[in-house]
C-alpha cells in the first residue's frame, strides 16, 4: 500500500516520549494527593472530637526549625537539577549531599517531636482520636520523606562512583519532582496541624 | 480490501515455534515478560478466572437462595461467599479485565510499540495478581485451619465498625484490607502508565483528536483510577491502624466515626462504577461503527461526555448512603449529581444508536454483545434514576432492587461489552477467528440467562427482600421470583462454558483470521495477527481518525473531511 508516499509534517507529532518520566511523576502525584487529600480530611473532621486529653494546643508547638529545613531542601534540590543539566557534577553532588542532609533532618526533627509526645506527653496513636490522626498523616509524610531520603542516597552514592551524569539530568529532574511534591505536601500538614486545627 | 495487506509489512524475523520449546522455558518467558501485549493476555486470562471463581460463588449463593428455608450453606458460609464474590468480582476480575484490554489495545491503537513503562506495567500486574492470592489465601490462613472462621465475611464495602477487632476475630479481614491495598498499588501503577502512555507515545500524526474512542475512554479511565484509588488505600490504611495499632478512625466509642469509612470508601467505590464502565463503552464505541459500516456518530460529543461522566463521577459518591440518614442538603447534592451523571451517559446512548441508524448493520456476535449492552445499559440507567431520587432509595435501598440494578449495569453493559470485545479482538490476538455457531449459541443462552436472573430480580426487592440474608421464611411472597432468578443462572453459566470451550477450541481450530478480518479502520488491525513483538516495523502515520480506510481507500480518504 501507499503508506510510505504519506509524509506529515514533525508539528504533527505529540508529546515526545522522553518527557515520559515526568509525565508518570505528575500521574503518581496526582494518586498521592488522592491519598492524602484523604488523610487531611479525616484530620479536619475529627479535628476537636477527641472525647479525652491531651490536645494539640496543649502539646504540639510549630516545627519552625524541621520546616525551614524542609522548605530549604527543595531550593537546594532545584539548584543540584540546574548543576546537573550544565553537566556540572561536583556541583549537583554537593547541593545534593546538602539536600539529603536537610530531609535526614526533618526526620530527626520529626523523630524527637515523636519521642517527647510519647515521653513526655503520653501520647501515642492509641490514646484519642487526636493521636490517631496526627501520627497517621505527618507519619504518612515522614514515610514519603523517607522514601525521598532513601532515593536521594542511592543517587548520591551513584554521583560518589562516578555514576551520575549529565545525560541523566531528565531523570534526575523527574526525582526531583517528587522531592517537590514531598514539601508541598509538607505546607498542607504544617498548615493543617500545626496552625489551623491547634 | 475485505484482505488488505498490513499497512507496513512487518520485518520478518525467524521465530522458534513456541511449542518446539520446553515447557519451563515458554513459562519462564511469560513470568519474565514486560510485552504489553502478553501482560494483556495475562491480565485478562487472570479476570476470566477471578470471572468463573467469582461466579462459582454467585452460583451457590442462588442454589441457597432458590427454595424458602434452604440450608445448603450456613449464614456463615453465606456472609463469606457474598464478601468473596463482590471483591472478586470487582477487584480481581473486573478490574484486571479492563486493564488488559487497555493493555493490549493502547500501544496497538495509538502507533505505539510498547506501554511507556514497560517494567512498571509487570509490576502492576503482579501485584493485582498477588492481591488476589492473598485474598484467596484467607481461606487457609485467616485462622480458617483453627476453625475460627475463614474468608472475609464483612461484605465487598466492609462497613465500620463490623471491622473492628472485636467483631472482626482472626486475620480474614486483614487478608482483605491487604489483598485490596496491594492490587491498588498495581492499579495505580497501570493507571499512570495508561496515562503516560496516551500522552507521550502517540504515533506520527496521532493527535488527541484523533485517537480511537476506545483509547479516550482508557485515558479517563486511568484519570479515575489515579483519583479513585488513592481514597480506597487511604481508608485500608486507616483500618489496619485501627486494627493493629489501636487507632479510633472508625472507633465509634472514642469518638471515632464509622459513616466517615462509608464516605471514604464511596468516594473511592463509585468512581470505580466508571472505571469499569468506561472501557466497556470504548468497547461499543469500537465495534457498533465497525458493524454498521459507518464512522462514529458524534465522536467530539461522545469525548466530551466521557470526560464529563469522568468529572461528574467523583461527586456523586453519597448516592450509595441515602439510608445512612444525611442532611437534606447533601441529599439534594447527591440527588442532583446522580441525575446529572444520567446526561452524558443518555448522549453516549443516542450517539451509538445514531452510528446505527442507516448503517449496513452485520449481526456478528460481537455486534450482538455490543447491541444488546446498549440496550441493558438504558434500563440499567432508568433504575439508576430510580435509585437516584433519595426517597425512592429509602424505600428500597439495600433490597434486591439495588443487586438488580448494579448487577444489570456489571453484567449488562460491562459483561456484555467484554464479550463483545473477546470475539472482536480475538482474531487480532491469535490469529485465528472463533466460531460464530457457537458463538451465537453463548450469546443467547447468556442473554436469556441474563434477563431471567436479573429482569426478575428487581421484583423480590421491591416486595422488601433485602440484600445479604442467607435464606427467608416462605410466607413472604418471595420463593416464585427466587426460584426464577436461580434458574437464570444455570443458562449463564451454561453460556460461560460455551465461551470457554470456544475459546480453547477456536485457538488451534479456528478459520485463519488474517490482520483485517472485520475490515476494520482502527491500527491495530493494520498489522499482522497476531502483532510481532514490535508491534510495527515502521511507525504508521495516521491523518484521520480511521487511518486504515485512508489506506484502503486513497480515492475517498476520511482526511479531506475532518
Amino acid at each position: 500500500m501507499a503508506s510510505a508516499t504519506i509524509t506529515v509534517p514533525q508539528s504533527d507529532m505529540p508529546l515526545s516520549a522522553n518527557l515520559r518520566g515526568k509525565v508518570g511523576m505528575w500521574c503518581l502525584i496526582v494518586a498521592e494527593s488522592a491519598i492524602f487529600s484523604i488523610f487531611v480530611v479525616a484530620y479536619l473532621y475529627y479535628a476537636g472530637k477527641s472525647i479525652s486529653g491531651p490536645t494539640p494546643a496543649q502539646v504540639l508547638d510549630v516545627p519552625y526549625f524541621a520546616s525551614i529545613c524542609l522548605f530549604s531542601s527543595s531550593l537546594t534540590i532545584w539548584l543540584a537539577e540546574g548543576a546537573v543539566h550544565r553537566g556540572n557534577i561536583k556541583q549537583f553532588g554537593l547541593f545534593w549531599f546538602v539536600t539529603l542532609a536537610l530531609g535526614v533532618i526533618f526526620l530527626v526533627e520529626t523523630g524527637r517531636e515523636w519521642y517527647r509526645l510519647i515521653y513526655h506527653e503520653g501520647l501515642t496513636i492509641s490514646t484519642n482520636l487526636f493521636g490517631t490522626t496526627y501520627y497517621s498523616l505527618v507519619g504518612l509524610h515522614a514515610f514519603h520523606v523517607t522514601v525521598g531520603a532513601i532515593g536521594l542516597t542511592t543517587i548520591l552514592l551513584f554521583t560518589l562512583f562516578g555514576g551520575v551524569k549529565q545525560e541523566h539530568a531528565e531523570r534526575i529532574s523527574v526525582f526531583g519532582m517528587y522531592w517537590h511534591f514531598v514539601d508541598a505536601i509538607w505546607v498542607v500538614v504544617l498548615s493543617v496541624v500545626y496552625f489551623i486545627t491547634r | 480490501m475485505a484482505d488488505a495487506q498490513p499497512m507496513v509489512p512487518p520485518l520478518m524475523i525467524p521465530q522458534e515455534r513456541e511449542g518446539s520449546r520446553p515447557f519451563v522455558q515458554v513459562m519462564h518467558d511469560w513470568i519474565v515478560t514486560v510485552d504489553h501485549k502478553r501482560l494483556g493476555i495475562m491480565y485478562f486470562s487472570y479476570g476470566i478466572l477471578a470471572l468463573v471463581v467469582g461466579g462459582i460463588e454467585a452460583s451457590i449463593m442462588r442454589a441457597q437462595l432458590a427454595v424458602a428455608n434452604n440450608n445448603l450453606v450456613s449464614p456463615e458460609v453465606f456472609n463469606r461467599l457474598f464478601t468473596m464474590h463482590g471483591t472478586t468480582m470487582i477487584f480481581f476480575a473486573a478490574m484486571p479485565i479492563v486493564f488488559g484490554i487497555a493493555n493490549y489495545l493502547t500501544p496497538l491503537m495509538i502507533g505505539a510499540r510498547d506501554m511507556a513503562f514497560p517494567r512498571l506495567n509487570a509490576w502492576g500486574f503482579w501485584m493485582t495478581a498477588l492481591g488476589g492470592i492473598l485474598l484467596y489465601f484467607s481461606f487457609v490462613g485467616g485462622f480458617g485451619l483453627y476453625g475460627a472462621g475463614s474468608a472475609p465475611d464483612v461484605g465487598w464495602f466492609a462497613y465500620a465498625p463490623l471491622t473492628s477487632p472485636a467483631f472482626s476475630v482472626g486475620h480474614s479481614t486483614d487478608y482483605w484490607i491487604i489483598g485490596l491495598l496491594i492490587s491498588g498499588f498495581g492499579s495505580i501503577a497501570t493507571g499512570l502508565n495508561i496515562m503516560t502512555t496516551v500522552l507521550c507515545m502517540r504515533g506520527p500524526g496521532m493527535k488527541l483528536s484523533r485517537m480511537p474512542m476506545l483509547v479516550w475512554l482508557n485515558s479517563v479511565m486511568a484519570f479515575l483510577v489515579l483519583v479513585a484509588i488513592g481514597p480506597l488505600t487511604a481508608a485500608q490504611l486507616m483500618l489496619l491502624i485501627d486494627r493493629y495499632l489501636g487507632g479510633h478512625f472508625f472507633d465509634t466509642q472514642a469518638g471515632g466515626s464509622a459513616v466517615i469509612w462509608m464516605h471514604f470508601f464511596w468516594i473511592f467505590g463509585h468512581p470505580e462504577v466508571y472505571i469499569l464502565v468506561l472501557p466497556a463503552f470504548g468497547i461499543l464505541s469500537e465495534v457498533i461503527p465497525v458493524f454498521s459500516r459507518k464512522p462514529i456518530f458524534g465522536y467530539n460529543i461522545m469525548v466530551a461526555a466521557t470526560i464529563a461522566i469522568g468529572f461528574i463521577s467523583l461527586s456523586v459518591w453519597a448516592h450509595h448512603m441515602f439510608t445512612v440518614g444525611m442532611t437534606s442538603y447533601a441529599n439534594a447534592f447527591f440527588v442532583a449529581s446522580t441525575a446529572a451523571i444520567a446526561v452524558p451517559t443518555g448522549i453516549k446512548i443516542f450517539n451509538w444508536i445514531g452510528t446505527m441508524w442507516g448503517g449496513k448493520i452485520t449481526f456478528t456476535t460481537a455486534m450482538l454483545f455490543s447491541v444488546a449492552a446498549v440496550a441493558q445499559m438504558l434500563i440499567a440507567g432508568l433504575t439508576g434514576i430510580m435509585l437516584a431520587s433519595a426517597p425512592f432509595d429509602w424505600q428500597l435501598g439495600n433490597s434486591y432492587f439495588v443487586i438488580a440494578h448494579f448487577h444489570y449495569v456489571i453484567l449488562g453493559v460491562i459483561v456484555f461489552g467484554v464479550f463483545s470485545a473477546a470475539y472482536y479482538w480475538y482474531p487480532k490476538v491469535t490469529g485465528r477467528m472463533m466460531s460464530e455457531t457457537l458463538g451465537k449459541w453463548h450469546f443467547w443462552l447468556f442473554l436469556i440467562g441474563f434477563h431471567v436472573t436479573f429482569d426478575f430480580m428487581h421484583i423480590p426487592g421491591i416486595l422488601g427482600m433485602p440484600r445479604r440474608i442467607y435464606t427467608y421464611e416462605a410466607s413472604r411472597g418471595w420463593e416464585t421470583w427466587n426460584l426464577i432468578v436461580s434458574i437464570g443462572v444455570i443458562f449463564q453459566a451454561l453460556a460461560v462454558l460455551i465461551w470457554v470451550f470456544n475459546v480453547i477450541r477456536s485457538s488451534y481450530k479456528g478459520k485463519i483470521a488474517g490482520s483485517d478480518p472485520w475490515d476494520a479502520w482502527t491500527l491495530e488491525w493494520s498489522t499482522t495477527s497476531p502483532p510481532p513483538d514490535y508491534n510495527y516495523a515502521e511507525l504508521p502515520v495516521v491523518r484521520s481518525r480511521r487511518p486504515l480506510w485512508d489506506l484502503k481507500h486513497p480515492e475517498d480518504p476520511d482526511w479531506k473531511y475532518e
